[in-house]
């Protein structure tokens, strides 16, 4: 058995992926995954042309920073046997095959729809008919919410199984917020189309997914980007991830029922969102990051804004989270709550954030970099309990982390340069994967081409998609009470799921 | 206690006074100005991704622009992008601003169903849909009710229920899979409501419009009553809107 083995951002030749039986293929991904602790699938998805299909898996392993590739070809039909009773981090990805391209799994213990694409192999599947798991008991019984909730907020069908108070079990349907974006993105042949497209994956995560995509453009173009390219998408996607976990944190206190760090919170977003205003003209980045140029080089003007911002910000900000932190209506509504375990985060192949809630040190930063990070020597911050209380403090020592690497990079701003921008067409018949640690974890978006330099396959990777199983299990034996803080304190994306 | 409060004390004064004439930090990018120079008008209409614009006479359709400001920088002499943030209207076509207009895009009064200002001119209550949308528009109607914005001072609230609601505001291009949901809240509002379109998404489907997983019949089926552009919108644009469009305007503006 073999197998290509890539890193980050890295073109290769599609012929060049070792192509074997099924046989192989199943215990190559499924040893690396029981073999090391290290190992966690990034992708595994199929291209189609004509009546073949190729499928094609990428683990990714934390220990070498490396990219283990196989491919197995198949048409379809015939049966396959399914991956995720031995290695359950292939449950969601061997259903959207088997959704996408109708391939019967054979001994999937959930083969569910993921989210009702509407290119799905089976028409008659619809978004009415999900097969609920149910309990036939007159002791249990159901509450169904969404897909539209409460607040302002994406929609999802949250299906409970509850004694008394008490969840049983979660069963989350997705698919309300598919746009057939993968598709989009190969039937665009418009570049900045495409990178805006990009942008709307996940409106909140606008940074990390357009880096993404300009990381796999360019390097399908073979284009190397400058300095002040790596240094402006770099410093956003940090100003992103404060951002957002700020906003994260205000909502938790909302769901707490603490109107103050909530108002606070709620504010001291503004701040940051508003200098990416101040830098690219929109508060989320959209419009900022294009491929092969940067469009808002970063200035000593700006720089020495941000420097002002981040000393209110710093002192307003640990000024409310000491309070909360020793606040025991707070603290006891975080702490024990909405547990994940190391074993369960492990077993579904959680990342980003959850996973290192959860004892996993896995980073994209530190694990798979590149551009500023490879000089950075990045130590992910890791939390043990796994509960809301780690998320919460997590998601305050990740700000401090990111302010003081933004500070850091301010204190040489590079160059500008003149870009051309990378050429339409791309390196024929290639396959690039490329991983970004945005603030929910790791990105994933992989590109196939076809004989003229035109994208064939495009698939798409939000963290999300592993994490969304970590919500379920995490509120089991909670109050249902508890479910909005469990879920904020996740914020999963729907649209970055659904795409 | 008397630590919150002393948080409470060091936040200041945060709100903004006027939200109609608050200015906006940096280069935001509100209503263009289209000057009236001469330009190669098939590169400046293929420049734009989403094609917002077109020649004779050169207008931007605001309910498809994404706001990105690629024609500004390719055509800086043509097209300039103003912090003006007031740019919510009533009426569809009012979205396309033409070039040599310099006045705002605003609601036309006249043109407003009468139920509105008496009904909801003093208290609206909206339930937000999210169709589609991919979380950006969300965040800035989150924003819209933080301290600084504060839109629940003019009356203007989300609320959790239909039942509890005067209209309802859709985000994001109305996909299939929420198409019947959308229906089933529009429905179980009571008479008089309003439609809110929020975002470019929402208004004309955007960059997701040729999609073949979006549906957008249901706006076949009503009339909406305000279009709030941006990719994502501003929450001055959003506030601004819902004011024009519930509060009665004089003459004297």
């Amino acid at each position: 058995m073999n197998h290509l083995t890539i890193h980050n951002h890295q073109t290769i030749a599609l012929e060049d992926i070792p192509r074997m039986a099924y046989a192989d293929f199943y215990d190559l991904n499924t040893g690396w995954i029981k073999n090391s602790e290290h190992c966690h699938c990034v992708n595994y998805f199929g291209h189609r042309t004509g009546k073949d299909l190729l499928l094609i898996c990428c683990v990714a392993d934390d220990a070498t920073g490396s990219i283990y590739v196989s491919a197995h070809p198949t048409n379809g039909h015939t049966p396959l046997e399914s991956m995720t009773a031995v290695a359950p981090c292939y449950e969601r990805f061997e259903r959207e095959l088997h959704e996408n391209f109708g391939i019967p799994m054979v001994n999937h213990p959930w083969l569910k729809p993921v989210r009702y694409p509407h290119h799905r192999a089976d028409q008659t599947q619809t978004m009415d008919t999900y097969p609920f798991y149910s309990i036939d008991s007159e002791e249990l019984h159901e509450v169904g919410v969404g897909p539209i909730h409460a607040g302002i907020i994406e929609p999802g069908h949250f299906r409970f199984i509850c004694n008394g108070e008490q969840i049983l079990h979660l069963e989350i349907q997705l698919g309300y917020q598919h746009r057939g974006i993968e598709a989009l993105m190969v039937k665009n042949k418009n570049l900045l189309r495409r990178a805006t497209l990009a942008e709307a994956i996940a409106g909140d995560t606008a940074i990390g997914h357009t880096t993404t995509f300009c990381n796999v453009w360019e390097s399908l173009s073979q284009w190397e980007p400058t300095p002040d390219v790596v240094y402006a998408r770099t410093l956003a996607l940090e100003l992103e991830r404060m951002a957002i976990h700020t906003g994260d944190l205000s909502a938790v206190c909302t769901d707490v029922a603490y109107q103050l760090g909530s108002s606070v919170l709620g504010r001291l977003r503004t701040p940051i969102v508003n200098f990416m205003q101040e830098w690219g003209g929109n508060r989320l980045g959209k419009g900022f990051v294009r491929p092969g140029q940067c469009v808002f080089p970063f200035t000593s003007q700006l720089s020495d804004r941000l420097t002002t911002i981040f000393t209110e910000y710093e002192r307003d900000f640990n000024e409310i989270m000491d309070e909360i932190f020793q606040l025991p209506s707070a603290l006891s509504r975080f702490e024990r709550t909405g547990v994940v375990s190391t074993e369960d985060a492990r077993a579904i192949g959680a990342v980003g954030m959850v996973a290192r809630t959860c004892g996993i040190a896995r980073d994209i930063r530190a694990t798979h970099p590149t551009g500023l990070y490879t000089t950075l020597a990045h130590a992910p911050i890791v939390k043990h309990h796994g509960d809301v209380y780690a998320r919460v403090s997590l998601r305050r020592e990740e700000i401090a982390q990111s302010m003081a690497y933004v500070r850091e990079w301010m204190n040489t701003i590079p160059e500008s340069s003149l870009h051309t921008e990378p050429a339409q067409r791309l390196q024929p018949n290639a396959f690039t994967l490329s991983l970004t640690e945005g603030w929910r974890g790791e990105i994933c978006h992989c590109a196939i081409t076809d004989d003229n330099g035109d994208l064939a396959t495009y698939k798409i990777k939000d963290p999300s998609f592993h994490n969304w199983m970590a919500l379920a299990l995490a509120v089991r034996n909670n109050e249902i009470s508890d479910f909005p803080i469990c879920n904020k304190s996740f914020n999963l994306s729907y649209a970055g799921h659904d795409l | 206690m008397l630590s919150n409060i002393k948080i409470l004390y060091h936040q200041g004064k945060q709100f903004i006074p006027d939200v109609t004439t608050a200015k906006v930090p940096g280069i935001f990018r509100g209503r263009p100005v289209i000057s009236t120079t001469t330009v190669d008008t098939q590169a400046l209409t293929d420049c734009c991704p989403m094609n917002a614009i077109t020649s004779a006479p050169v207008a931007i359709d605001l309910g498809r622009c994404t706001f990105c400001g690629a024609c500004a920088r390719r055509f800086p002499d043509k097209i300039t992008f103003t912090t003006d943030y007031q740019i919510s209207t009533n009426e569809r076509e009012r979205l396309i601003v033409k070039e040599g207009d310099t006045g705002k895009v605003e609601v036309n009064p006249a043109s407003v169903r009468k139920e509105i200002h008496r009904t909801f001119g003093r208290s609206l209550k909206l339930r937000q849909i999210s169709a589609g949308g991919d979380n950006s528009c969300e965040w800035e109607l989150n924003a819209s009710n933080n301290v600084q914005f504060d839109m629940c001072r003019f009356g203007i609230d989300f609320v959790a229920s239909p039942r509890h609601a005067d209209g309802i505001l859709i985000t994001g291009p109305i996909t299939q899979n929420m198409a019947r949901a959308v229906q089933i809240c529009y429905d179980a509002i009571p008479e008089p409501k309003i439609v809110v379109l929020a975002g470019t998404d929402a208004i004309s489907g955007g960059v997701l419009a040729d999609s073949p997983a979006i549906d957008r019949t249901f706006l076949d089926r009503i009339h909406v009553d305000l279009y709030i552009p941006g990719n994502p919108c501003h929450p001055l644009t959003i506030i601004n809107g819902l004011l024009d469009l519930t509060r009665k305007k004089t003459l004297n503006g």
